[in-house]
Formats: C-alpha cells, sequence, structure tokens
C-alpha cells in the first residue's frame, strides 16, 4: 500500500515533469523556458527523494540534497547569462539583482 | 494505531502534494502571460514541496533522514523565491509587457511609478 | 566579527548533520572545507546578520508558522484560479515600505514571492514592485508587511491583535 501510494505520487510528480517541458518547449519567451526548467529541476529533487523511500536506498538522498542547490545555482547562472550576456560581469549599481 | 494514523496521514499528504503539482503545471499552460504563470510555478514549488517532504518526513520518522529532508525543504523554500524573483526581474529589465486588468497601474521601474 | 563565528558554528553544525561519519581523515576533510567556505565567504564581503540565527529569537518560529498558513491559504486560492482562469485579474502593486534593516526587506520580498499569487518583480532602496495575480493576493500584502515589522520587534501590536482575535 505504501509502494503504491509512493509510485503515484511519483507518476504525479513526473506529470508536473511533463506539463513543465510542454511549456519549455512552446516558450514563447525566455523566460517562460527558464520558468519551466526551474520548475523541473525542482521536481527532480523531489522524484529523487521519492525514489529513495520506494527503494529503501537511504543513501540516494544526499543527491537530492546537492540536486537541490545545484539546480539553484544553475538558474542563477543562466539568468546572469541572458541579462548581461556576460558570466564574468558584474553590476554593482543594480540593487534589484537577486 | 498511531502507526495506522501516521500512515494515512503522510498518503494524504503525499497524493496532495502530488495533486497540487499537476494543477500547478496545469495552470503553467492555462495562464495568459509570462506573469501569471510565474504564479502557477509558485504553486508546484511551495505547497507541492511541502506536502511530498513532510510526506516522506512522517514516513522517516526521527532519524538523520528526517534531516536531511528537511534541510531538502529549507533549501528549496529559501531558492525558489530568489530564483522565481530572479527570473522575474531579468524579463522586467527585458521590458517584456504583462497582460493586466484596466484598473492596474502599468509594469515601470519603481523610481518611475505613476 | 560576531556574525562570522556564526557563520562557522553553522557550517560546522551542518558539515557535521548531513556526512554522518566521525573517522579522523574524514573529519579532516571537513574542517578543510569549512576553511575553504569562510574564505572565500570573507573574501565575498557577504557575512552580515543574516548568518546570525538569534537576531529574530522567539519571534521567527511563529513567523514561520504564520508564513506556512499563509502559503496553504494561498496555495488553494490560486490552484482555484488554475481552474478559472477567466477570473484572473493580474496587476502591479507599487509597494512603499520602510524596515528596520535591509534583511526585513529580504524577508518581506522572500515572503511575498514564496506565496503564490504575489511576486516580487523589483526591490529597491525605498521600495518594492509586486506583480500579483488578482486583488485578493494584493490585499495580503498589507498585513505581511506588518508581520514583517512585528517579526523585527518594532511593534507588539500583531501579539495584541492576535490575542484580541482569541478572545471574540
Amino acid at each position: 500500500m505504501m509502494t503504491t501510494v509512493l509510485v503515484l505520487t511519483t507518476l504525479a510528480v513526473f506529470a508536473t515533469m511533463g506539463l513543465a517541458l510542454v511549456r519549455a518547449l512552446k516558450g514563447p519567451s525566455i523566460y517562460d523556458r527558464i520558468l519551466a526548467v526551474n520548475v523541473f529541476g525542482t521536481k527532480t529533487v523531489l522524484i529523487v527523494a521519492l525514489i529513495t523511500f520506494i527503494t529503501g536506498h537511504f543513501d540516494l538522498i544526499d543527491i537530492a540534497l546537492v540536486y537541490a542547490l545545484i539546480n539553484f545555482i544553475a538558474i542563477a547562472t543562466v539568468l546572469k547569462l541572458v541579462k548581461t550576456r556576460n558570466l564574468a560581469s558584474a553590476t554593482p549599481d543594480d540593487t534589484g539583482d537577486a | 494505531m498511531l502507526e495506522a494514523i501516521i500512515n494515512i496521514l503522510s498518503w494524504l499528504l503525499l497524493l496532495a502534494g502530488g495533486a497540487f503539482g499537476i494543477i500547478g503545471g496545469i495552470g503553467l499552460l492555462r495562464f495568459p502571460d509570462f506573469y501569471s504563470r510565474m504564479h502557477a510555478a509558485g504553486l508546484t514549488e511551495t505547497l507541492c514541496a511541502i506536502c511530498i517532504i513532510f510526506g516522506l518526513v512522517l514516513q522517516a520518522g526521527i532519524s538523520l533522514l528526517t534531516l536531511k529532508l528537511l534541510l531538502i525543504l529549507l533549501f528549496l523554500l529559501f531558492t525558489a523565491p530568489t530564483a522565481t524573483h530572479a527570473v522575474a526581474r531579468a524579463a522586467m529589465i527585458d521590458e517584456v509587457e504583462p497582460v493586466l486588468s484596466e484598473d492596474s497601474p502599468r509594469l515601470v521601474d519603481y523610481e518611475d511609478r505613476p | 566579527m560576531r556574525d562570522t563565528i556564526f557563520l562557522i558554528v553553522l557550517l560546522a553544525l551542518l558539515w557535521l548533520a548531513i556526512s554522518g561519519i566521525y573517522k579522523p581523515a574524514i573529519l579532516l576533510l571537513g574542517l578543510a572545507s569549512l576553511v575553504l567556505v569562510t574564505w572565500v565567504v570573507i573574501r565575498m564581503k557577504i557575512i552580515g546578520e543574516e548568518h546570525n540565527p538569534t537576531v529574530f529569537a522567539w519571534r521567527l518560529p511563529r513567523f514561520w508558522l504564520w508564513a506556512l498558513r499563509e502559503i496553504v491559504i494561498s496555495n488553494i486560492h490560486v490552484a482555484r484560479l488554475v481552474f478559472r482562469p477567466e477570473q484572473i485579474s493580474p496587476r502591479i502593486v507599487y509597494q512603499n515600505v520602510h524596515f528596520q534593516r535591509p534583511l526585513g526587506k529580504v524577508i518581506y520580498g522572500n515572503t511575498c514571492t514564496l506565496t503564490p499569487g504575489t511576486v516580487t518583480v523589483q526591490l529597491t532602496k525605498s521600495g518594492t514592485v509586486i506583480h500579483a495575480l488578482d486583488a485578493k493576493s494584493a490585499d495580503s500584502l498589507a498585513e505581511l508587511e506588518r508581520r514583517v515589522h512585528w517579526l523585527e520587534g518594532e511593534t507588539d501590536e500583531v501579539a495584541a491583535k492576535d490575542a484580541g482575535e482569541e478572545r471574540r
């Protein structure tokens, strides 16, 4: 029973990832795509956490932990690239930056 | 008895999390412009994550696993708004125009506000 | 300096909690990473009072509980709107907020974005630009501002109001 619920939830999260993927493919703007990829990354973390419990290999949870952090850095990097067209530049005058 | 209640609560949380994820995904497709889609993305990144992680915490009991799950949730809740804000800010700087209702002011820089 | 010590203690606790292996060789690796991270952070000059977990004391957990409740409410509201997309009326709100410290503003912006229905688009020294999905979402901002003022310890107004609500 437990495994059934876990698998159902995993499938639901997969469905969400599929919907996000459709949005990423449709666009239209680049920001829609980044948003969808961000959702996709968050859901990956949840999938890994769920798979940890389905398989019982509890070491996998560390991968989810690391993925949560890497996903954030990836999004921040992509945004910096989109906004400044340059990964190395800093814009100290823009206080609205994340 | 107590174990059964915890199990059922955990199932409900997991399924609710999955449901909120799908609803957020549908919203991501249905909402008309980029700015309103951000809210749908917020749906999948907050309550969906919270429900699923707490559902798993109920399964894990008090252990190192629970601590790690809560850390994942903490990281997600700290980073998700930052990422969303960064995307929104980038879109604003790039002058992506939002679809707004008639009684709303236009989107401009705070210093140039009407 | 005090904030740096807090950061080091926090990082050390985090490492010990996540690692779970306490052999000398592994502990040495942990120490090395601790020194490296602290050096990088000091070099970046980003240490501030946000690394001090005691800055808001007991008010922080209570604020989190309130934020969690607010997240659940606004999630259900937005979920309802997903099925009636014609009911949304997106709007821009220019909010002039003043908090004691920059951290208050960051918490305000973050919590605002965390609750679906409102997203902080811009955060400047004097105010914020917020995109709200409909009027009801925009209305919740005033309450959030009051709660952050309370979190900073400026007023006990919210506590008094809560007590009033419980009496009714």
